[in-house]
């Protein structure tokens, strides 16, 4: 009873702070002075039209930097935390066959899904999305096909290297603008390109890819270790 | 329209998340919590926000659901 009393105090003392909130709440007439400048001159120094890019890999790059590692850092401590028994110790576990719905489905829906991923990250200077939303949706193929084959055993190898790889290729690029450009992570130490095309945009799309890869690696690393562990008995 | 579209995905997404909260079945409340991240993902786009939207389907009602119910699967194997 008297928990229950906490609980209403918190919600009630919660809803009047945000009562409070919303009637200080006026929207705002105009862009505040960084938003104004984003969108005015975003198209001319970064080339991206899809603002919202310009802002995320260009202006705040070292922001997606940072949201990169931290997703590096929760699949190592995954890793870590996920004990791994030696093959041989690993008594493994009788499995239920798998729907032959589910598993026809993944075999035609799979590369549909790798594609569409593929297609988020090429675009994401034009198109909404990017690196990070390209390699979720390429994770989530590889969800759908642990699904269909729980015995299916992702190459931690391959999985690593496309990692580094990517991740190091990453940094570099950002090295480079230091350079060639403005700063670290400048997108013009290529040309800007046409305005709106799939080459533009500078140096962009190049670390979408790099992004969308090592995002789509992570993840992929995340579901693989779970789906291994569920294995053993 | 939007406006009434809205209003049905919020109240769609309290009702999921009250099934999250109180069903006696785990795999249900699980099935719930990636339902609450569809409609989340929905409100997304009508609110023009279709990248975060893409986010909240792939991993909110994506992964997360597949890793909740591996997680359920091992606890449930722990405790025999």
């Amino acid at each position: 009873m008297v928990k229950k009393f906490f609980i209403l105090l918190l919600v009630a003392g919660m809803g009047l702070i945000f009562f409070d909130l919303y009637q200080a709440y006026n929207s705002p007439e105009s862009l505040s002075a960084l938003g104004e400048y984003y969108a005015q001159n975003g198209a001319t120094d970064v080339g991206a039209a899809n603002l919202v890019t310009a802002v995320v890999v260009t202006y705040r790059g070292l922001d997606t930097l940072g949201e990169v590692s931290i997703l590096f850092l929760t699949a190592a401590i995954l890793s870590f935390g996920l004990s791994f028994r030696k093959e041989e110790e690993i008594e493994e576990r009788e499995l239920r066959q798998t729907s032959e719905i589910l598993s026809t489905a993944a075999q035609v829906l799979t590369p549909i899904i790798m594609l569409v991923g593929i297609y988020i990250f090429m675009n994401g200077h034009l198109t909404p999305g990017g690196g990070f939303q390209g390699g979720a949706v390429m994770a989530s193929a590889v969800l759908l096909m642990l699904m269909a084959n729980p015995k299916l055993h992702i190459s931690h190898k391959v999985i690593s290297f496309v990692e580094s790889v990517s991740g190091v290729s990453f940094i570099l690029i950002g090295i480079l603008g230091i350079v060639l450009a403005g700063g670290f992570l400048d997108n013009r130490i290529m040309s800007l390109g046409t305005f709106g095309t799939l080459l533009s945009a500078g140096v962009i799309p190049i670390i979408y890819i790099f992004i969308g890869l090592k995002v789509g690696a992570e993840l992929s690393n995340i579901v693989g270790s779970m789906s291994h562990n569920q294995n053993e008995k | 329209m939007y406006i009434a579209i809205a209003i049905v995905l919020g109240i769609l997404s309290l009702i999921g998340a009250y099934i999250a909260l109180h069903h006696e079945k785990l795999t249900v409340a699980i099935i719930a919590t990636g339902l609450v991240s569809l409609f989340a993902s929905i409100l997304f786009l009508l609110l023009a926000a279709p990248d975060v939207a893409m986010t909240e389907a792939a991993i909110g009602s994506g992964l997360t659901t597949a890793i909740f119910f591996y997680v359920l699967n091992k606890i449930r194997q722990r405790n025999g």
